[in-house]
């Protein structure tokens, strides 16, 4: 009796695994994979910093807590001098005070000085994707700064700057692996569709930029924009600029991949029937490699972003009033900065915490792509 | 074979040709010219230049030619070892590379080594101990150094550098060895500070070739090969040098050239954070004052390396795979 059950349940999920399409066998497969997990994980917490940065970061990128430069990070403690319990975490306030050595104003904690933190309040006003007035943040004080991770050499609050640069670090990497996919599947499509001189001449090409050392030629193109662009111009190209590089990794995936499915009969069919060289390439081929193309999209994320902050960090990217994670990082580019505000710093970390999420994400993804395979 | 090379060298000859068109282009596209760098300069300084200066200077320079022109006059230069002149540096710009050239190929040769050094026996080691905890340590060493970029893992060894040692990571020389002769004493100064860069720019390149080296050999340790030279007795050790890892070594030679690629690509700025007298901050200087003979003259500098580099691998893995060789006959 209970043998037949088993077999009953068995039989079940035979037949769930028969009936299920590609992308739900994929998403079993990727499930699997805890890394990859963590990682789609991590990812999603960017996405929702980038998407919701006005509301987690408590002031404008911009905004100047002039009695607290090169503050260093405000703890936030549950538990005060004494080990008295608050249910509501706080921050200490700071006080300034002159350096007896150096007579320079330094902002001591004060430990008497106990400021609770408000969750969901009304701070600066800010408009939401440039779009709707709003003053609603995650967090804040009712009266002063709070720096959670501290200030630069002109105030700034690092945290509140680090949500924006997220958004723009992610946009960049973002818009620029768009950009390289729709032309690494024109490229491709062509060479891998039409064969013959088109073909040849695509693959040379592609093989001579893979040949060029990359990040200077990044950087000649990048120096080559002219100084008086606008801060948006120079993030529009030099997300282009990424990408007319970074297409070539999909060009050859596309053109390998559609090399072997022209010989498959159900093109020669389609082909029988009448569809036109782009119904076919769009309708028939895309559809069966899609899910290789997004393992090589989730790849080449990081190679972007990378090259964006190389690029901004040696002040040829983007650059102020808008920030990214290389610009953040381009004010901690000496010695002394660093030795001075350690906690410039963060952004890096915020770098290779993306990276490595992406490349987690990328390595499930790939194994997921090919759900049949053992 | 014979075949095979001299396809090889027409290859590389065209490469070449084509990366000079497109270095002498790069410099051509910033809009403005050197003469209006200058003349920016200058301005700021508080010097009035008059228009009719700026043209004689532009015809003095030749920059009102045409395009071709110009490439030809540069291109005809080098082919005779003349890069033409540095406005930034008033010298000529093959002077001022020859300083800092060495520097360069010493670093991206110390670089190498340390890869191949480094990679392929933890690549071993992690292949026939898979699982155990050196192979976990590996691998995650081995994601945190291709996740992070090169100029911020040389500002986080600074920083400690700094912090811990009370030492200045950035330079090649400390400062009493700065201008000293040739000493032994000077040489250990020089490797004392050299393993930080090699160890910034090689960890990117370590990781991926560690990966590389650990997923063939395991391919390789499953054939049936592996399990017959075990089964006729031939020692643990022995077998695995002379049969798996041979053939795992093969796509480690095939990338020599990217990887060349990869640290000369980061070398530059990796010399601007660590402030070494070598190339990178050459180059980047020169973009950003457009000093266009000498931007040129490194971006050609740079791609002829890696293409001798590829060069060689090519050659290289044609030696150890027969499979490679016999295809040029047929």
């Amino acid at each position: 009796m209970s043998n037949e059950r088993h077999t009953a349940a068995n039989d079940k999920k035979v037949r769930r695994l028969d009936i299920a399409t590609h992308w739900q066998l994929m998403w079993w497969r990727f499930r699997k994979h805890r890394m990859a997990m963590l990682g789609t994980a991590v990812l999603g917490i960017f996405l929702i910093i980038s998407l919701f940065a006005e509301i987690i970061a408590p002031y404008d990128t911009h905004t100047r807590n002039t009695r607290y430069l090169q503050g260093p990070p405000m703890g936030i403690h549950f538990f005060d001098n004494n080990w008295n319990f608050h249910p509501r975490p706080f921050i200490y306030g700071r006080v300034n005070k002159r350096d007896p050595v150096t007579y320079r104003l330094r902002a001591v904690v004060d430990t008497s000085l106990r400021i609770p933190l408000r969750f969901f309040t009304r701070g600066e006003t800010y408009k939401f994707w440039g779009l709707f007035k709003s003053n609603l943040h995650l967090y804040g004080i009712d009266k002063g700064f709070i720096n959670l991770f501290g200030t630069d050499q002109l105030g700034r609050d690092v945290f509140s700057r680090l949500m924006y640069a997220t958004r723009v670090s992610l946009s960049v990497g973002a818009i620029g692996v768009f950009l390289a996919f729709i032309v690494g599947i024109f490229m491709g499509g062509i060479a891998g569709y039409l064969g013959g001189i088109a073909d040849e001449l695509i693959m040379r090409l592609m093989e001579f930029i893979r040949s060029i050392p990359t990040l200077p030629l990044w950087l000649a193109l990048a120096a080559a924009l002219p100084r008086d662009w606008s801060a948006l111009k120079v993030y529009l190209a030099v997300t282009a600029i990424l990408a007319s590089i970074g297409w070539t990794h999909l060009g050859r995936r596309v053109r390998s991949k559609l090399l072997s499915l022209r010989e498959e009969e159900f093109i020669l069919s389609a082909r029988l029937a009448g569809c036109s060289d782009a119904r076919i390439i769009g309708r028939h081929m895309l559809p069966s490699f899609m899910s290789y193309l997004i393992v090589d999209l989730s790849v080449s994320f990081p190679y972007i972003i990378l090259a964006e902050t190389s690029l901004s960090f040696l002040g040829l990217g983007l650059r102020e009033p808008i920030v990214s994670w290389g610009v953040l990082l381009y004010s901690a580019q000496n010695i002394r900065t660093l030795a001075e505000i350690p906690w410039l710093l963060i952004s890096g970390l915020f770098v290779i915490i993306a990276v490595l999420a992406f490349n987690f994400m990328g390595d499930g993804l790939r194994d997921a792509a090919d759900p049949f395979a053992k | 074979m014979l075949n095979l090379i001299v396809r090889r060298i027409v290859a590389t000859v065209v490469t070449l040709f084509l990366i000079s068109v497109v270095a002498f282009i790069l410099i051509q596209l910033p809009p403005g010219d050197f003469v209006d760098a200058y003349a920016g300069k200058k301005t700021q300084g508080g010097v009035i230049i008059t228009q009719e200066e700026l043209d004689v200077m532009r015809v003095r320079l030749g920059i009102d030619k045409p395009f071709y022109h110009q490439y030809l006059s540069w291109i005809g230069g080098v082919i005779r070892g003349d890069l033409g002149f540095s406005w930034e540096y008033h010298r000529p710009v093959a002077d001022v590379i020859a300083e800092r050239l060495p520097l360069t190929l010493l670093l991206a040769f110390c670089t190498l080594v340390f890869t191949y050094l480094v990679a392929v026996p933890l690549g071993i080691y992690s292949a026939v101990r898979q699982y155990s905890i050196g192979d976990h340590a590996a691998t995650l060493i081995g994601y945190i150094g291709l996740a992070t970029p090169n100029f911020l893992f040389a500002l986080i060894l600074m920083y400690l550098g700094q912090k811990w040692f009370g030492m200045s990571v950035g330079g090649l020389f400390s400062p009493e060895f700065e201008d000293a002769p040739w000493t032994l004493a000077r040489l250990w100064d020089l490797i004392m500070h050299l393993w930080i860069p090699v160890i910034v720019l090689g960890t990117a390149s370590t990781a991926f070739q560690l990966r590389t080296m650990r997923a063939t050999l395991l391919d390789e340790l499953n054939k049936m090969y592996v399990t017959a030279a075990r089964a006729g007795g031939v020692p643990e050790f022995r077998m695995l040098m002379k049969y798996p890892v041979r053939m795992a070594l093969n796509p480690i030679v095939a990338t020599l050239g990217w990887e060349l690629t990869n640290i000369i690509s980061g070398a530059p700025i990796v010399g601007i954070v660590l402030s070494l007298p070598d190339t990178g901050p050459l180059f980047i200087n020169a973009l950003l004052n457009q000093d266009m003979y000498l931007a040129g003259a490194m971006i050609l500098i740079y791609c002829t390396l890696v293409i001798i580099g590829t060069f060689i691998s090519d050659m290289l893995l044609m030696i150890l795979d027969p499979r490679i060789r016999l295809e040029g006959r047929s």
